[in-house]
């Protein structure tokens, strides 16, 4: 459904995305996680047909995004990261306007149609201007949906909302993911991993890896960290928690706090609270940290990663 | 064209919407009655019946700094509120874009415009025996024709930046270039001379439309301008995709 190969964009000197190859089947919800500035808009403004690419080939439904791109936009739904919509148009008129551009017939049933797929049927008559975030949001889903596109690409769909309405979203991604092949972007570790099939981590406008959440998750919790704090001076206090067996790396922070690295499923906290105390320090805390995902990034992208992937 | 039209409503439905669209009509309306007062006044003191240039001399100028307010946001601002990116991925061309806010910013130019119609019925009411039809259906034809060229180099700036104050400016200055090229009375004959006074917006209204002349040279200059504007819009569009 959509393949891209060797895809490269410059802007000016500098380098958005670097010879990226993937693939998506039809069905598929795709998830493209990274951190700000790591090309996943660029990507997808580049199989939504907006820009081209600098080098680098990529289609859609079969269809080149640079040669063919008026039969890739046929069958691409895009909600930009932003959510753009006219703020001085009623949703009903703003869809209604939409749909004529993509010559639907039937256009105010299939306008209808998508407002209760997106439950704002009662907000119809409402403008754009006075709809919260997540209203918006789901506006532009509704207008991504109008053609019943055979690919769905959301920048970041969740962002800006509240919990209740993440949830929401991301069941309606679900939903759609069984019939279309949606692309999605976000920073969300755990969105990735209940929304998508697949992941991809891209990182610099690289591809830094790629596989099915759960796999990603096991290869990415190889080590397991834990934070602990001490009242007062700290001095030794490396060294004794370094004496413990089974305890990884260690690193002293500030403000008493130390952390250390250990093999999941291997509780060493008792024997190194026990060693703390022993050395004469006051134990104030001592807690598992989970890896967040500027550090997962930050494992992903050193010259030498401790964690091993594909 | 089906694209261009659903475009060219929705711009022009949006008119009435906007608070510049209301105050640049009002502002080119009132001035152009207190124009129209001024000289029907000073026609009466001196005893000769006015025609519909006091109407159309006026219009025109006026227009030239109507005309930036009201196109200046047909492109700048699917720019700066990011609703471009929408447009240009439904499957809508280039030039289809552009044409179709050319062709909303032109009909509502348009609108603004049949308006003035008012002050030729109320001067055909207190001359004796009624105005000339001659000028006033050439002149109206031209501000038809310059509208057109006009809203297009309008819409062709506005792709250019995404502020609209620099669209506002940088489209008047171009317009008042085109009012007041000519060449210098000094200069003698010569080819640039030549194009320079072809080029000038003015003299294709003043010396026949105004007057009660059609000429067809007029009319392929102004279509000539607009047709132009679009294109150089279209590709602008275009090439702001790579950036």
């Amino acid at each position: 459904m959509i393949e891209v190969e060797g895809l490269t964009k410059n802007y000016g000197i500098r380098r958005a995305i670097d010879g990226l190859t993937f693939h998506a089947q039809r069905g598929e919800i795709l998830g493209f996680l990274g951190p700000n500035g790591a090309g996943k808009t660029t990507v997808m403004r580049i199989l939504s047909a907006f820009m081209p690419p600098t080098s680098g080939r990529a289609s859609v439904a079969g269809f080149d995004v640079v040669d063919q791109s008026i039969e890739v936009r046929r069958r691409v739904g895009y909600v930009p990261e932003t959510v753009p919509l006219y703020d001085d148009m009623v949703v009903f008129d703003y869809l209604k306007f939409m749909a004529d551009l993509r010559h639907l017939r039937d256009s105010e049933e299939r306008v209808e149609h998508v407002l209760s797929q997106v439950h704002m049927d009662e907000r119809a008559g409402s403008y754009i201007s006075t709809l919260s975030k997540g209203l918006r949001q789901r506006v532009g889903l509704a207008q991504a949906l109008l053609h019943q596109p055979e690919v769905l690409i959301l920048d970041e769909p969740t962002i800006g909302l509240d919990p209740a309405q993440i949830i929401e979203v991301r069941n309606l991604i679900k939903e759609i993911g069984r019939v279309h092949t949606v692309l999605l972007s976000t920073h969300i570790l755990s969105e990735a991993q209940q929304v998508c099939n697949r992941v991809l981590i891209i990182n610099k406008g690289r591809i830094v890896a790629e596989d099915t959440p759960e796999r990603l998750q096991a290869l990415l919790i190889g080590v397991e960290r834990v934070m602990l704090k001490v009242r007062g001076k700290t001095r030794g206090l490396e060294k004794a928690v370094r004496q413990v067996s089974g305890v990884g790396k260690v690193q002293l922070l500030d403000d008493g706090k130390l952390e250390f690295e250990t093999a999941p499923g291997n509780d060493v906290r008792p024997s190194v609270a026990r060693a703390v105390v022993e050395a004469g320090f006051d134990l104030l805390e001592i807690r598992p940290v989970g890896l967040s995902l500027e550090e997962i990034f930050l494992e992903l992208t050193r010259e030498d990663p401790a964690i091993q992937t594909h | 064209m089906r694209n261009v039209w659903t475009i060219a409503r929705r711009e022009y439905n949006l008119y009435f919407m906007t608070p510049i669209a209301y105050a640049v009509s009002f502002m080119l309306l009132l001035i152009l009655g207190v124009l129209f007062y001024l000289n029907l006044q000073y026609a009466m003191s001196q005893l000769y019946a006015p025609g519909i240039q006091i109407v159309l001399g006026p219009l025109v100028f006026l227009l030239l700094f109507a005309t930036p307010a009201i196109t200046m946001r047909l492109l700048a601002d699917e720019h700066r509120m990011g609703t471009i990116e929408l447009l240009l991925t439904s499957p809508v061309r280039d030039w289809e874009l552009v044409v179709g806010k050319w062709l909303g910013g032109w009909l509502f130019l348009l609108t603004i415009v049949a308006i003035t119609w008012i002050y030729p019925l109320i001067l055909n009411q207190l001359v004796d025996p009624g105005i000339d039809q001659g000028p006033l259906i050439t002149g109206y034809l031209g501000i038809v024709l310059i509208s057109a060229a006009l809203v297009a180099i309008g819409v062709a700036v506005s792709s250019l930046f995404n502020n609209q104050i620099a669209v506002y400016f940088v489209n008047l200055g171009l317009l008042l270039v085109l009012w007041m090229l000519m060449a210098s009375p000094q200069s003698v004959g010569g080819g640039s001379n030549e194009l320079l006074n072809y080029l000038n917006f003015r003299n294709h209204f003043y010396d026949t439309f105004y007057a009660g002349i059609i000429d067809v040279q007029d009319v392929v200059y102004y279509l000539s301008i607009t047709a132009l504007s679009l294109f150089l819009g279209s590709v602008s569009v275009e090439t702001r995709r790579w950036r």
